[in-house]
C-alpha cells in the first residue's frame, strides 16, 4: 500500500505501476459528463466563449488541478439547503465516456491522476506517459466507505450543472485506489480486455 | 385507501442502503474463490465492507441510486392514480433525505429536476391487479453503469455465428458479457429475455432480474444453460472491477418469450453487484418487508 499526497511529483507518478494500491490524501475535485465537456468547449477547443462564473471557476479550480487529481464521480450529498455540505456516498463513476476529452484536459490542467472506474483507452494512456499522470481505479459502487474518506467539502462550483454532475472540491484522507493504467504505457484494461477475447473465441468456436 | 406514502420511503431506504443477502451471500462465496492478496480478492474485501458500512449507517450502498423500478401488485380495489401519487411523492422525500441521488434530468434541456420526479416514465412504475387481498410493491434501482452496458440482439448474428436456438443465445449472451468488461461493475447478475418485441423484451429482461439467485429455472433447458453460462463467463476471466480473476457474473436468469415470426430479440440487461431490489407486502394495517 503506497501513501500519495496530492498535489503529487512526477517521480511519484513515475513510481507507480500498474497494480499498486494506493491511499490518496489532499485536496481533489469532482468531475464527470458535464464538466469534461465545459472545460473542451470553453477552454480547450474555446468553442463558446466565457460567460456567467465561468472564468471564476476557472480561476478556482486550475491551481488545484495543477498536479492535482479528477474524480469521476456524481456524489449523494446532504445538506443541500443549509450550504453545510456532507457526503454520504461518493463512488466512481464509469470513466470510459470521457475518453474523448481527457487525455486534452490532463494536458490543458496538468492533472497527474485521474479517478474513476472501468479504465480508459489509448488516448488517456497515452496522456498518461506524457503528462505523466496515471488512472486510478477506485471501486465500483463502494459509495459509503469511500464518502468516509472525504474529510470535508471545501467549496462546489457549477451547482447548475445539478449535484452528480458539479464540481465539489474535496479534502480526502486515505482514499482507496488501484493503478490501473501507469506512465509507462501499462494498462490493465489492455491486459485483461485481450486475455478474455481469446477466451470468448475459444468458447465460441464449435 | 390506505396512505402508504411512509412505507414507501422505507422500502426506499432499504433498497438503497441494505443489500439483499442472496447478493450479499454470492459476493462471499466470490471473495473465497479468488486469489489471496489479488486487486480482485481486495476489490471483494471493499465491496463487502462498503456493504455493512452502508447498512449500519443507512446511506446509499452505491452513490448512483439509479433508475427506482416498481412494480405494484395490487388487489381489486386500488386506485392506481392514487398509489402513482404515493409513490411520487416517497421518491421526493427519499431524494430529500439523501437515500436516493437527485437522478433525473431532461434530455432536452439538460436540468436535473432536483428532486428525482422526471416524465410519466421516471421513476418506472409497473401496475398488475392479482388475485387475493394482499399488495406487494417491488422496487429495483438500477444504476446507470450497469444499464449502460446492457445490449440487444437479433439473430440470427453473422459476427457471432450465432442461429435462432439456445446455442445462438449463449453466443450473445457471452458476447456482451465480453463488451462490459468491468464497466457495469462486476461481478454481476444477467437478466436475459429471448423473444418478445424490443420493448417487451428488455422490461421482462429486467423483471427476471428480481428472481432469487440461488432459484432454479422451471424449464430444465433453461435451467440447464444458465448453469452453464454463469461457468463460462466466468471463464472469460474479467473479474471483480475488471481486475481479472474468478467471478465476472453473479448468476445469469433467463426468460423464454413469445415472439413474431420474423423477428427473435436476445435481449440482456446487465445488474451491477450492487444488486438492489426490495419487496414491501401490504396486508391490512400490517406492513412487511423483505
Amino acid at each position: 500500500m503506497k501513501n500519495i499526497s496530492l498535489p503529487i511529483t512526477d517521480d511519484v507518478i513515475r513510481s507507480l505501476q500498474v497494480g499498486d494500491s494506493v491511499l490518496l490524501s489532499g485536496i481533489m475535485i469532482t468531475g464527470r459528463d458535464t464538466v469534461h465537456k465545459w472545460m473542451i468547449d470553453t477552454y480547450i477547443k474555446k468553442k463558446r466563449a466565457p460567460e456567467g462564473d465561468d472564468q471564476e471557476v476557472y480561476e478556482a479550480i486550475s491551481p488545484i488541478l495543477e498536479g492535482g487529481a479528477i474524480y469521476h464521480c456524481g456524489p449523494v450529498v446532504a445538506g443541500l439547503d443549509s450550504g453545510k455540505y456532507r457526503f454520504t456516498a461518493a463512488g466512481p463513476t464509469t470513466s470510459i465516456r470521457e475518453e474523448p476529452y481527457q487525455g486534452d484536459v490532463m494536458h490543458h490542467f496538468r492533472i497527474k491522476a485521474v479517478i474513476g472506474k472501468g479504465g480508459m483507452g489509448a488516448k488517456t494512456l497515452k496522456a498518461c506517459a506524457e503528462v505523466p499522470g496515471v488512472y486510478l481505479h477506485a471501486i465500483g459502487g463502494a459509495a459509503s466507505l469511500i464518502a468516509k474518506s472525504v474529510q470535508s467539502v471545501i467549496a462546489v462550483h457549477k451547482l447548475d450543472f445539478g449535484v452528480p454532475e458539479a464540481m465539489w472540491v474535496i479534502e480526502v484522507k486515505d482514499f482507496p485506489a488501484v493503478v490501473t493504467m501507469d506512465s509507462h504505457g501499462g494498462s490493465l484494461h489492455e491486459e485483461v480486455e485481450k486475455h478474455s477475447s481469446a477466451q470468448l473465441s475459444t468458447l465460441l468456436t464449435p | 385507501m390506505q396512505d402508504l406514502t411512509k412505507a414507501l420511503v422505507e422500502l426506499i431506504r432499504r433498497t438503497s442502503s441494505d443489500l439483499p443477502s442472496d447478493a450479499e451471500v454470492a459476493l462471499q462465496e466470490a471473495r473465497e474463490r479468488e486469489v489471496a492478496g489479488s486487486a480482485a480478492q481486495g476489490a471483494l474485501d471493499t465491496i463487502l465492507e462498503n456493504v455493512a458500512m452502508a447498512r449500519r449507517d443507512s446511506t446509499p450502498i452505491c452513490q448512483d441510486t439509479g433508475t427506482p423500478i416498481f412494480y405494484v401488485k395490487h388487489p381489486v380495489g386500488w386506485s392506481t392514480r392514487a398509489l402513482k401519487e404515493q409513490i411520487r411523492a416517497a421518491i421526493a422525500e427519499a431524494t430529500e433525505q439523501t437515500y436516493l441521488r437527485p437522478n433525473a434530468v431532461d434530455s432536452i434541456s439538460g436540468v436535473n429536476s432536483g428532486d428525482n420526479l422526471g416524465d410519466e416514465a421516471f421513476p418506472t412504475i409497473h401496475f398488475d391487479e392479482i388475485e387475493g387481498d394482499e399488495l406487494f410493491v417491488e422496487l429495483m434501482l438500477k444504476g446507470g453503469g450497469c444499464e449502460n452496458v446492457g445490449a440487444q440482439y437479433a439473430l440470427p448474428n453473422n459476427r457471432l455465428g450465432a442461429g435462432r436456438d439456445l446455442e445462438g443465445v449463449r453466443a450473445v449472451v457471452l458476447d456482451a458479457v465480453y463488451n462490459a468488461q468491468g464497466k457495469g461493475c462486476a461481478p454481476g447478475v444477467l437478466g436475459v429475455a429471448i423473444g418478445g418485441d424490443r420493448g417487451s423484451s428488455y422490461a421482462r429482461s429486467k423483471e427476471a432480474l428480481f428472481r432469487p439467485l440461488d432459484d432454479t429455472q422451471n424449464d430444465p433447458d433453461l435451467a440447464m444453460m444458465e448453469d452453464r453460462l454463469t461457468k463460462e463467463a466466468n471463464q472469460l476471466g474479467i473479474g471483480p472491477m475488471g481486475f481479472g480473476g474468478e467471478t465476472t457474473v453473479l448468476g445469469v436468469k433467463l426468460e423464454g418469450m413469445h415472439r413474431l415470426p420474423a423477428s427473435f430479440f436476445v435481449s440482456v440487461s446487465y445488474m451491477c453487484w450492487a444488486h438492489r431490489r426490495h419487496r414491501m407486502t401490504v396486508h391490512g394495517d400490517e406492513i412487511s418487508y423483505e
